[in-house]
């Protein structure tokens, strides 16, 4: 029998409170493409810190190649050829490519040496990239080429992605999947982290399910349908969310020749943007992070003002109104960011229930506050959205992500709005969190709401929306009949490959 | 290795205990450095927290407290609600002397006219000096985008060459026999701000400075506008998203800590201090800013934190003139209490851990 490149035995991690990993053992072989799979929280995250020397385990050990594998640093396992691309960049954007890769280097060349290598590498690997571009000024897809050329300069046994595709349009995912089987078939191997289950099957040889910290089962991805992966995941028989058909009525929102200036220096503008919205319609609205996703919902919900008629409601202007009165008509929003923009942290549940229910719940009468009144308006969120906290005393900063998540689209859904605008709404949240918020957005649309749906999870949007319209650089897509478009479609409403080349290997 | 670890909520007993537990350990520390000096440690402390109270003269001493807090919890309060929201007015100080110039003001334009409306006519020339010279920052913030912090502080420097100039000038005594200073107003029964029961030291200063506790409680708790100013300190992004107007909410702290200090300086100067001069103002302001920390940023922490602060202001002076204490030395003290204060609270939202870190 062949050894293994690296075999866990029994790792395990414990941290107050929670075991991230209880006693996980398997092994990844040589040149194979192995699979973690598992929901936010299932234990991915500390494993692979252990294997890059993040983390030290409590228990268990690590063989490389037989040999006994016990980094203490990241330095370590890099110098043993581990190497890995995490889900968030680590990149100065004020810095060329070239500049952040020899950041990361322990002995850097001579910068135009170092260019060349990593014009070799690029074009080996079908990667074009130009060592002298600022990093501010590439699209997310360009940004991960940076850290995966980073990773491959060093040569590595293992390479490490951390849900990879999060951040790339499906025409930059194939560019990329091209890469991963061309390092494959060299003898490297990859331990592959996701959550999405089509792109596993296509690329993964072995899969290694993991669930609340422990290794519930393995399989090969490509013998196996994506609804059991998922139900391993999960541990337990997964509710798809029902759409019933609806009828449109007239158009809610309207949204015309909308063009507001970049917030920030590394803001994004938005430029020309149309849509419409009718009642009981769910308007699903994808692309990659960062193309005017914060600044469309920011324009919505009244935190920007714009012109009075580029935002309509019931073809009334309400371009000039703030959050507090489009509330008053109807217009609610779900931010991205839960703590800090959609929940005040340090606040308890209650406040957070006041924050934007004070209008349409009536907790506010001349000025004065009826906190009664709002310790129920919370409780009552808590228990239409299965909100596991002790109480509505609790500050918002306790509650896990997913929690949190259904109570601030819960709070907004029990305030019966006519246009509600979400985004990110299952973001960073488990299977069976996800797919009741989703339910509740497809239930609310059943009552005749029109609902904005702004979402970096595809399949998210193809579940749920009746048309789709993509986000590219501030400028939106004309908005299709959701059912029966194909993901290369989609795929070039979101900016293709946002010109990059699908390099020939 | 000691660490800290951040609690999943903060520990409201921790957040009750560290003003206590921030006294204990200047008493400590206060009473090494005494002790350092050369002066009995316990004694001096005794004599800072005892003897203005229960001591052999504390029938003069107590109606001090009273004088003494009343205008630095007036001023606190109306800062507490700025520093709540983040928009810090540091010039509490200038407010304070403008407060009683224009209070001063409008009662001599009638002197020496006895009539029951020249003291509420003077009550709202103070809050209203008070305001008018907060309103600059505040104004030059919204246009502008300027820094409340340099200029409500530089504003301080402008009021009291103000100050200056009035006493030597427009409001300056003409029966004074040339000394800078204006009329004595406690001897001018219109516009004197007497005690109202003689002996207690409770003038109307006091009054007022409770009756902004109890609008500052139910503000803050039951009030929308408090609701956003606690909003805005806590997550502004959020209360953007919950529709509060960043430039209402500035002018409204400002305007309001400016008016509150404004009325403190009017009381003074109709009241304890009796006269506008060149040296009117002892730095009730900037003490304030103290208090204001002390007691949490909630009203009913400055009112117990007013309180302790005018009591170490008396029981330093007494120690100073018992012990012969240096003055410098009560200073140190009452900044351990701040330092103290400021460092347990930490322990508020953190907690010890002994052990290794963790890599999250």
């Amino acid at each position: 029998m062949t050894v293994p490149l690296l075999s866990l035995q029994g790792l395990t991690k414990a941290y107050p409170g929670v075991v991230a990993n209880d006693s996980v053992s398997f092994d990844i072989g040589e040149g194979e493409v192995h699979a973690l799979l598992g929901e936010n929280g299932a234990g991915k995250s500390t494993l692979v810190k252990m294997i890059y020397g993040l983390v030290k385990p409590d228990s268990g050990k690590m063989l490389l190649r037989g040999q006994p594998f016990e980094p203490a640093e990241p330095r370590a396992a890099r110098a043993d050829g581990i190497a890995m691309v995490f889900q968030h960049f680590s990149l100065f954007d004020a810095l060329n490519v070239a500049e952040n890769i020899a950041l990361g280097m322990e002995n850097p060349p001579e910068l135009r040496d170092l260019a060349a290598r990593i014009r070799e590498v690029s074009e080996t690997y079908g990667l074009p990239l130009d060592p002298f571009r600022t990093v501010g000024d590439l699209s997310a897809g360009e940004r991960q080429r940076v850290e995966i050329i980073r990773c491959l300069l060093q040569d590595p046994k293992l390479l490490i992605m951390d849900e990879p595709t999060s951040v790339l349009t499906p025409q930059e995912v194939d560019i990329l999947f091209k890469t991963l089987q061309k390092l494959q078939s060299e003898g490297t191997s990859i331990l592959y982290i996701s959550h999405k289950l089509e792109e596993i099957r296509t690329l993964c040889d072995h899969a290694t399910i993991l669930r609340l910290g422990k290794n519930v089962g393995e399989c090969t991805p490509a013998e196996t349908s994506a609804r059991d992966m998922a139900e391993m995941m999960v541990g337990s028989t997964l509710q798809t969310p029902e759409r019933g058909s609806r009828e449109f009525g007239g158009v809610a929102m309207d949204i015309s020749g909308l063009s507001v200036p970049a917030p920030s220096a590394f803001g994004t503008a938005l430029k020309n943007v149309h849509m419409t919205v009718r009642k009981g319609e769910i308007l699903g609205i994808g692309g990659v992070a960062g193309n005017g996703q914060d600044e469309l919902l920011g324009v919505l919900s009244g935190e920007v003002l714009t012109d009075a008629d580029a935002v309509k409601l019931h073809g009334q202007p309400v371009g000039r109104l703030g959050p507090t009165a489009r509330r008053r008509l109807g217009v609610l929003a779900a931010p991205e960011e839960r703590l800090g923009h959609a929940a005040a942290p340090d606040m308890s549940l209650t406040e957070n229930a006041m924050l934007t229910g004070s209008v349409r719940e009536g907790l506010e009468k001349n000025g004065f506050l009826d906190w009664a009144a709002t310790k129920d308006f919370a409780e009552r969120i808590i228990k239409a959205f299965d909100v596991r906290t002790p109480g509505p005393g609790n500050a918002a900063r306790s509650l896990s992500g997913g929690n949190l998540q259904k109570f601030v689209i819960g709070r907004e859904v029990l305030q019966d709005p006519d246009v509600l605008v979400v985004n990110q709404p299952t973001w960073g949240v488990d299977a069976a969190a996800a797919a009741s918020i989703r339910q509740s957005l497809l239930d609310l649309a059943a009552k005749g709401a029109a609902v904005i749906c702004i979402s970096q999870d595809l399949d998210e949007l193809m579940e749920i929306s009746d048309s789709f319209a993509a986000l590219n650089e501030g400028r939106l897509s004309a908005p299709r009949e959701a059912a029966g478009l194909t993901v290369d479609e989609i795929g070039l409403m979101m900016g293709g490959a946002h010109g990059m080349e699908v390099a020939h290997v | 290795m000691i660490r800290l670890e951040k609690r999943p909520q903060p520990s409201r007993a921790w957040s009750m205990a560290t003003p206590l537990v921030a006294v204990l350990a200047t008493m400590l520390f206060g009473g090494l450095l005494f002790a350092a000096l050369g002066k009995p440690p316990v004694e001096a402390i005794r004599t800072i927290f005892w003897e203005p109270l229960f001591g052999e003269f504390s029938f003069y001493y107590r109606p001090q407290l009273l004088v003494k807090g009343a205008p630095l919890v007036l001023i606190a309060i109306g800062l507490s609600l700025g520093f709540r929201a983040g928009i810090w007015n540091i010039g509490a100080e200038g407010q304070y002397i403008m407060g009683a110039i224009f209070g001063a003001g409008a009662g001599l334009a009638f002197y020496p006219l006895e009539a029951f409306y020249i003291f509420p006519i003077m009550v709202i020339a103070g809050a209203f000096g008070g305001w008018l010279w907060a309103m600059i920052p505040a104004v030059l913030k919204t246009r502008f985008g300027t820094n409340e912090i340099l200029v409500s502080l530089m504003l301080v420097y402008v009021a009291e060459q103000f100050l200056a100039s009035v006493s030597l000038g427009l409001l300056k005594n003409p029966e004074g026999f040339g000394f800078p200073g204006s009329r004595n107003l406690q001897s001018w029964d219109a516009a004197h701000n007497a005690e109202l029961i003689a002996g207690t030291g409770m003038h109307w200063g006091v009054v007022a400075a409770l009756i902004a506790v109890i609008f500052a409680y139910v503000l803050l708790n039951r009030h929308m506008t408090g609701y956003h100013i606690r909003l805005t300190g806590e997550a502004p992004r959020a209360a953007k998203f919950a529709g509060v107007n960043p430039t209402r909410l500035v002018l409204f702290c400002l305007g309001t800590s400016g008016a509150l200090a404004g009325l403190a300086g009017m009381f003074e100067v109709s009241g304890p201090s009796g006269q506008i001069s060149i040296d009117f103002n002892v730095g009730y302001g900037f003490t304030a800013i103290i208090v204001a920390f002390l007691g949490r940023l909630h009203p009913v922490g400055i009112l117990l934190a007013g309180g302790l602060m005018a009591l170490t202001y008396i029981g330093g002076d007494i120690a100073q003139s018992n012990l012969q204490l240096p003055a410098a030395a009560i200073q140190v003290f009452q900044g351990m209490l701040l330092f103290f204060l400021l460092a347990f609270d930490l322990l508020t939202n953190f907690r010890i851990a002994i052990g290794k870190p963790e890599v999250a």
